[in-house]
């Protein structure tokens, strides 16, 4: 019965937390605003005030300017970042590609043949732990300043993530779907287009992802170790003239790059994988 | 039923002298079945109980040709079991539903292995789900639904191709005891309304009496068939029957069959 309750207690308790979240989610962001703000200020009033030489740590202003150059400069110019911009892009793209297709079809033709699979397994395991950038300078000597290097590179930076993940993902099948899939007289391609791939593509995408962060630094220590064009060219040519402002606008777009890409392939990521719970989308998990 | 009754009318599914060993014979192995010789009628709901390790998993795998046996046959419709066939439809323990596929195209697998045509079917599938009673529930993915209703939703697709028999292991194993009392109403609305023979495989005694006409029960490893009993009620059964003098009757007389070969559990 309600009948004599001071006010106090009538009204339920509510906790502190609970009664302002949106207000501390707000805040969280624009706590993250704030301190890039602070940041960026710093950088700028900091190397002013303390006179840093400008090939130590440009002042923020001059790298904007650099970029601003940079961007508005035209397609085709050598100087410019489009171009340069273009084949780096290129590399990353076409590597990446080819890199998981292969990995992909080997790791298909392994997990099926148990014969290969006990075959190829220690010469998989030793050459995955060759750095694939020790290797880079004799990639280029083989094939050149050209984008074919480059692309080689990236191919076998992105093939072992790839191929690794995969295996485990079609080897990591659940055995009752196997059953299931047998008692209905499946043929073993059934097995595999039904059952085994879609099972297998969180661990597929765990290794895309791998795969694309590696890319992009693929890409520019190929082009550190011998190229033509490229943002790692660019990188390259700016710090031989002391221009550290270009060099730090070229890390800015390489960022750019990175976050795009890593983007394009979440988003695949979300389609592909939108029957998972929301939580475990992210990584390799049993479904 | 003795041995030369079985014989002498030969019935829907016959098994015969069927022996199973896994592993080496001799030594090494380990003898699952021994010698089980039984007949089922066309239509007929056959529960089997028996404790864990007799071998019930592995019979009726082997009534579903996923697994050989060792010796004896198993004779479907005329026709020897050597291999996986389309008139046979399974029900595992769990539901095994493709997480990434919707219930409709996870009723739908069947026909897509099978090479059904793929209009009937759906069509078909939507009967189905309508007859297990997940109208509604067609393009919702299997983490959205229940155990209970998972486990219809296999029962769905373990009909899809209208299979004659239908082997259910263990199907409502994983599910709370209400549950399971509903879905044992929903199993003998199911088979009485499409009238398929069905083989059940279950721990609970109670269950195997509820919805079986016959109660297989089986003795520990090495499983062979200790007793045939008949189950008399009257059908539909309702779940008041489970208070019958009839029903309580056969329950004591499998539980006292049970601490009798030693297997109480």
């Amino acid at each position: 019965m309600m009948a004599n309750t001071p006010d106090s207690l009538a009204s339920p308790i509510v906790p502190a937390a609970a009664q302002a979240p949106r207000k501390r989610a707000l805040s969280r962001r624009s706590r993250s605003v704030l301190l890039l703000i602070v940041l960026l200020a710093a950088w700028e009033f900091g190397t002013r005030f303390f006179n840093v030489p400008k090939f130590l740590l440009p002042p923020l202003s001059d790298v904007l300017m650099a970029l601003y150059r940079g961007l508005a400069a035209s397609p085709f110019a050598k100087d410019g970042l489009w171009l340069h911009t273009f084949i780096t892009l290129s590399e990353i793209v076409l590597g990446f590609l080819a890199g998981s297709a292969i990995g992909l079809m080997l790791a298909i033709v392994i997990s099926e043949s148990e014969m290969l699979d006990d075959l190829l397994r220690p010469y998989i395991a030793a050459l995955q732990s060759l750095p694939k950038v020790a290797i880079a300078p004799i990639i280029v000597t083989w094939l050149g300043f050209g984008l074919g290097s480059k692309v080689a590179i990236v191919c076998l930076i992105t093939f072992f993530p790839v191929l690794v993940t995969s295996i485990a993902g079609f080897k990591a099948v659940d055995i009752d779907r196997i059953d299931l899939m047998r008692s209905l007289s499946a043929t073993r391609w059934q097995i595999f287009a039904k059952v085994k791939f879609p099972g297998a593509l969180p661990y597929i995408f765990a290794g895309l992802d791998m795969a694309a962060a590696f890319s992009v630094v693929g890409a520019i220590v190929g082009e550190f170790v011998g190229a033509q064009a490229g943002l790692g060219v660019l990188i390259l040519q700016m710090e031989a003239q002391l221009d550290t402002a270009g060099s730090f606008s070229v890390f800015v777009v390489l960022s750019l790059l990175g976050i795009v890409l890593t983007a394009i392939l979440r988003a695949i990521r979300l389609r592909l994988l939108s029957w998972m719970p929301r939580d475990e989308s992210q990584g390799p998990v049993s479904t | 039923m003795t041995p030369s009754e079985t014989l002498a009318n030969p019935g829907y599914i016959q098994i015969s002298g069927l022996r199973k060993t896994f592993g080496e014979p001799g030594a090494g192995g380990v003898l699952a079945l021994r010698e089980i010789d039984c007949t089922i009628e066309k239509g007929s709901f056959v529960s089997v109980v028996g404790p864990s390790g007799c071998g019930k998993s592995t019979l009726l795998r082997i009534v579903a040709g996923l697994l050989p046996p060792s010796a004896g046959s198993v004779v479907m419709d005329g026709q020897a079991i050597a291999g996986t066939r389309r008139d046979v439809g399974m029900v595992f323990q769990s539901s095994i539903l493709l997480p990434w596929r919707t219930i409709l195209d996870n009723v739908m697998l069947p026909a897509e292995v099978l090479g059904l045509d793929m209009r009937v079917a759906r069509a078909r599938a939507m009967d189905l789900l309508q007859l297990v009673r997940l109208e509604g529930f067609e393009h919702k993915l299997p983490r959205q639904l229940s155990g209970g209703m998972q486990q219809r939703a296999s029962i769905a697709r373990a009909l899809l191709h209208d299979p004659k028999v239908l082997l259910m292991d263990e199907p409502f194993g994983a599910l709370d005891a209400m549950t399971r009392e509903q879905m044992n109403l929903e199993l003998q609305r199911i088979w009485m309304e499409s009238g398929k023979t069905v083989i059940l495989i279950t721990h609970s005694i109670p269950e195997a009496i509820f919805l079986g006409d016959v109660v297989f029960v089986m003795t520990p490893r090495p499983g062979a068939l200790h007793r045939v009993i008949r189950v008399d009620l009257p059908r539909p059964r309702g779940m008041d029957v489970m208070g019958s003098a009839a029903f309580n009757a056969a329950a004591q007389e499998i539980r006292e069959l049970f601490s009798h070969i030693g297997s109480y559990d």
